[in-house]
């Protein structure tokens, strides 16, 4: 990695694809030391390779988000948990529940072995949480917007509008937070919070207004007049391949039909929907300014992490001992050289993504920090 | 190019139409500029023209709104994106993107452009608006100018043929409206571009303008060549009353214009300026009078950002302070450390005697007030009446907002006031609370000249009755008229402070059009000019 590198931001479809290739892997285990090298290569390639922009700061929150979440399991492990046999830690007083809910345990002795179990597998979604963190650390969400197929963009206009409505509204709390202050009225008590949540809803409600307002003016959702026939045809096409898919679904579960039937049906659902999804896409007129572009960093990072599920999965066919470790009886779990060796390779994007491209100018006359601690913009235009 | 024919619209609940069979043709490549008083439909007129009124807005429309051949009956907004592109009032509300480049390729886009033209197209709509080193700024860090700006060239990259704008220079300071107003200008010249705009701020538009549209309030819409509407119009910016009151005919709308007029009258007052009369803005508050709020060595700073550095001011009762400066400058930092909303990194802000921080409640509204840029921001309640009742005093919040704006049902809701009665509902609020400092911060934005003179009027009277008053404004007219003092801030540093005689007139930014008029004459106003001619003409 040389100093020289001109920064740009990694394409977010790569991150995603990286990330979700690394949770996948972090489902493939329940050993504590292959989650804890997958938690930190997701550290560290967030500390490499974050920019500056709000959502950047969200990894942490993910990270919070899953000790939480271990926490709970661990806890209703010990409360609810069935009971293992084993080395009692100590006992909880058992509540004795009545006849039509037998098998509800509450209460009871814990056993070591419960609990480790029980934080194993909290461990396991500590880091898929990691993974869907970093890629919401790492991805510009609304650079993903741009590699959404025009026929669905629209759809993912909605969900990113309803995503800025979030800091928006909060932006207006604290304005009138403030406005409260400056009429001498505390902001606290029910009668307060139920007025400022209504003033908040309505605001939000007329600045979604003025956005659909604006951005109709400005042409969102025109669309290249197609035929009547044409029309159908892409719906039948996007609806039979919908089906189509469902039903796959449904028999790839279903012990009963053959996985090849499945499979078959699967894949025919699939490229009857991406047909129709084609030729609605012909509908759209939008064309996107200045693309992401796709290069080598992208594929070896993206490569990075399918390498890891790979590993992942066929070790667990091979050695399914080591990448879930016995916890009856209790045994010390043993790190497996080969999956190590894959997850450390998926940390390469903190050395081969481009260095995320600082926004210096924007420390230069008033950082985005500062807006937290000063909400309205110094200057804000009539309403 | 612009087409109404036998138009009324008229919203849903509403007791009368908001705009009554209006007939009105805009020409290719003019300037049109709607003028009318707050709430009189100005808005209702521009969203009618991209057929946002009543799409977005409910109601009916009969007759017919045509934009280049397309009505718009037949034609949604998307559908005239490429010939209509409208700028409405707050660009903050309109943002779609998160970064200005991304921005202004956002219309582009819908419209299918392809990857060169939006490049060229981008690079052109920066530099014409002077936006290209914010490029890749997040527009919500900008300032309001720097947004104003950022909405004009990220509607304009889609080379509209009209171009519809809802106030746009009425969050400016004087040289970033100049700047956006020199771009429509050389778009209208050079590329045949047809405007249609809304603008408070005459003094600062009128000269550009091709027509003039007036829409009188009660729905009926009159349009005119400038000379003809301004000579008897009711809202008339500070050069046209000169000219009016001095019968130059034809009526100058430009300062120079007046200017060439003005060789006698100034001989005449020049010759009068050994006796000095008692002007409007000569009621300079006497050194020794009460200090009423100090700031010493303040700094203010934001992460890396300093918004205010090193600031000492002290105010005195019984004057009226305007602060001036660019957009972003500090000044409302200033207002806001005053107020106890903003806490300083360093130095000491005393108001009475106490750190505002440290207030709160009725100690906070007894020591001080403020007025918010956005008065809407104050009031939460569901009707007038409730929001005065809620209010320190009420009978005395009935009373101000009574003599503001006279003639308002107390049980409408405030988001249905217009811009200027809901100034006046929050100053009604605030003034109830008797504090002997009351801040405003930018208080005639959208205001019509009539609302503006009963504000001066109301504000010069507290101010006589010993209360100091601290306006943070772009207005140059407002702070000629009205402040005894005016402070200029740039980059968080006190430039200038001094009586605003002396200030204005130092600077052909800050200096009202009666200024630039009679300059090197020192008046401000036309106030001024009649004060010292009682008998003349």
């Amino acid at each position: 990695m040389s100093a020289q590198r001109p920064a740009r931001a990694l394409h977010p479809v790569a991150w995603w694809l990286w990330a979700l290739a690394l949770a996948a892997a972090a489902s493939r285990t329940l050993n504590p030391l292959l989650l804890g090298a997958i938690i930190g290569v997701a550290a560290l390639v967030v500390a490499a390779r974050r920019s500056e922009a709000p959502w950047a700061a969200s990894f942490r929150a993910f990270l919070i988000l899953g000790t939480v979440v271990l926490a709970v399991r661990v806890i209703f492990e010990a409360l609810f948990g069935a009971p293992i046999p084993g080395t009692t830690l100590f006992t909880l007083p058992e509540v004795t529940l009545p006849q039509w809910m037998a098998g509800v345990r509450l209460g009871g002795d814990v056993t070591s072995e419960a609990l480790v179990a029980a934080l194993y597998s909290g461990l396991q979604l500590v880091a898929i949480l990691a993974c869907v963190g970093a890629a919401n650390a790492l991805a510009n969400p609304t650079r993903l917007l741009k590699s959404v197929p025009g026929a669905l963009y629209e759809v993912g206009v909605a969900v990113v509008v309803a995503l800025t409505l979030i800091p928006s509204a909060l932006m207006h709390l604290q304005l009138i937070r403030e406005a409260r202050r400056l009429r001498g009225q505390s902001s606290r008590g029910i009668s307060a919070v139920a007025r400022t949540a209504t003033a908040v809803l309505a605001g939000a409600l007329e600045r979604s207004l003025a956005l659909a307002a604006a951005m109709d003016s400005r042409g969102f959702g025109r669309l290249r007049p197609l035929s009547a026939w044409e029309r159908r045809v892409t719906a039948s096409l996007t609806l039979s391949g919908l089906m189509a898919l469902l039903v796959g679904g449904y028999a790839l579960l279903d012990a009963g039909t053959s996985p090849l039937a499945a499979a078959c049906l699967l894949a025919l659902g699939a490229a009857l929907a991406l047909t129709g999804l084609y030729r609605a896409n012909r509908r759209a007129v939008r064309t996107v300014y200045r693309p992401d572009p796709w290069r080598w960093p992208e594929t070896v990072t993206v490569a990075s992490g399918f390498i890891a599920v790979a590993v992942y999965t066929a070790v667990a066919v091979a050695d399914s001992a080591t990448m879930a470790p016995v916890t009856n009886p209790l045994t010390w779990p043993t790190l497996p050289l080969v999956p190590l060796l894959a997850t450390l390779l998926a940390a390469a994007p903190a050395w081969v993504a481009p260095p995320a491209p600082s926004s210096t100018s924007v420390s230069a006359s008033r950082p985005a920090d500062a807006l937290a601690a000063n909400p309205p913009v110094t200057e804000p235009v009539a309403a | 190019m612009i087409r109404f024919e036998s138009v009324t619209l008229t919203y849903p609940d509403a007791a009368a139409p908001a705009l009554r069979d209006v007939t009105l043709h805009i020409p290719e490549g003019e300037l049109a500029l709607v003028v009318g008083k707050t709430g009189s439909g100005k808005s209702s007129l521009l969203r009618a023209v991209n057929g946002l009124a009543p799409t977005f807005t409910g109601g009916v429309l009969d007759g017919r709104v045509t934009v280049a051949g397309r009505d718009t009956r037949t034609h949604p907004p998307r559908e005239l994106a490429d010939v209509v592109g409208v700028v409405l009032q707050d660009p903050r509300n309109g943002f779609v993107t998160e970064l200005v480049e991304d921005e202004i390729a956002y219309g582009m886009e819908s419209l299918g452009l392809s990857p060169e033209v939006m490049r060229r197209r981008v690079e052109e709509s920066l530099d014409l608006l002077g936006l290209s080193d914010v490029r890749h700024r997040p527009l919500r860090t900008l300032s309001g100018g720097q947004q104003q700006r950022a909405a004009i060239a990220s509607v304009l990259a889609q080379h509209p043929r009209v171009l519809v704008l809802d106030e746009p220079t009425s969050a400016l300071d004087p040289a970033a409206a100049e700047e956006v107003l020199a771009a429509l200008q050389r778009l209208v010249h050079d590329l045949g571009l047809t405007v249609l705009m809304a603008e408070h701020r005459l003094e600062r538009v009128v000269q550009f303008a091709d027509r003039i549209v007036h829409v009188h309030g009660d729905g009926r819409v009159s349009d005119g060549l400038p000379v003809q509407v301004m000579a008897d119009a009711p809202v008339a910016p500070p050069v046209v009353e000169l000219g009016r009151w001095a019968r130059w005919e034809p009526l100058p709308l430009s300062v120079r214009a007046a200017r060439r007029f003005a060789g006698p009258l100034r001989a005449t007052l020049t010759a009068l300026a050994e006796a000095p009369a008692e002007l409007s803005a000569d009621t300079v508050a006497s050194p020794d009078a009460a200090t009423v709020a100090e700031l010493k060595q303040v700094r203010v700073q934001y992460g890396s950002h300093v918004a205010l550095s090193e600031v000492d001011l002290r105010l005195r009762a019984g004057e009226i302070v305007a602060i001036m400066g660019r957009n972003g400058a500090g000044k409302s930092t200033l207002l806001r450390s005053l107020v106890g909303l903003t806490e300083t990194s360093a130095g000491r802000v005393r108001v009475g005697g106490h750190n505002p921080v440290d207030l709160a409640g009725r100690d906070l509204t007894s020591a001080v007030g403020m007025v918010p840029q956005d008065p809407g921001d104050l009031l939460w309640n569901e009707s007038v009446r409730q929001e005065c009742d809620e209010s320190v005093d009420p009978s005395q919040a009935r009373q101000l907002f009574g003599d503001l704006a006279p003639g308002v049902d107390p049980a409408m809701h405030p988001r249905d006031l217009s811009e200027g009665q809901r100034l006046a509902l929050a100053l009604a609020v605030v003034l109830s609370a008797g504090a002997p400092l009351l801040l405003l911060d930018e208080p005639t934005r959208g205001l019509d000249y009539p609302t503006k003179h009963r504000l001066v009027g109301l504000l010069r009277r507290r101010a006589a009755s010993g209360a100091t008053i601290v306006v943070a404004t772009h207005d140059v007219e407002l702070a000629a008229d009205l402040a005894t003092r005016t402070v200029v801030i740039a980059e968080g540093d006190i430039v200038t402070d001094g009586p605003t005689r002396d200030v204005v007139t130092a600077s052909p930014q800050f200096a009202p059009q009666v200024a630039k008029v009679l300059a090197p004459v020192q008046l401000l106003t036309v106030a001024d000019v009649l004060a010292v001619l009682p008998e003349a003409l």
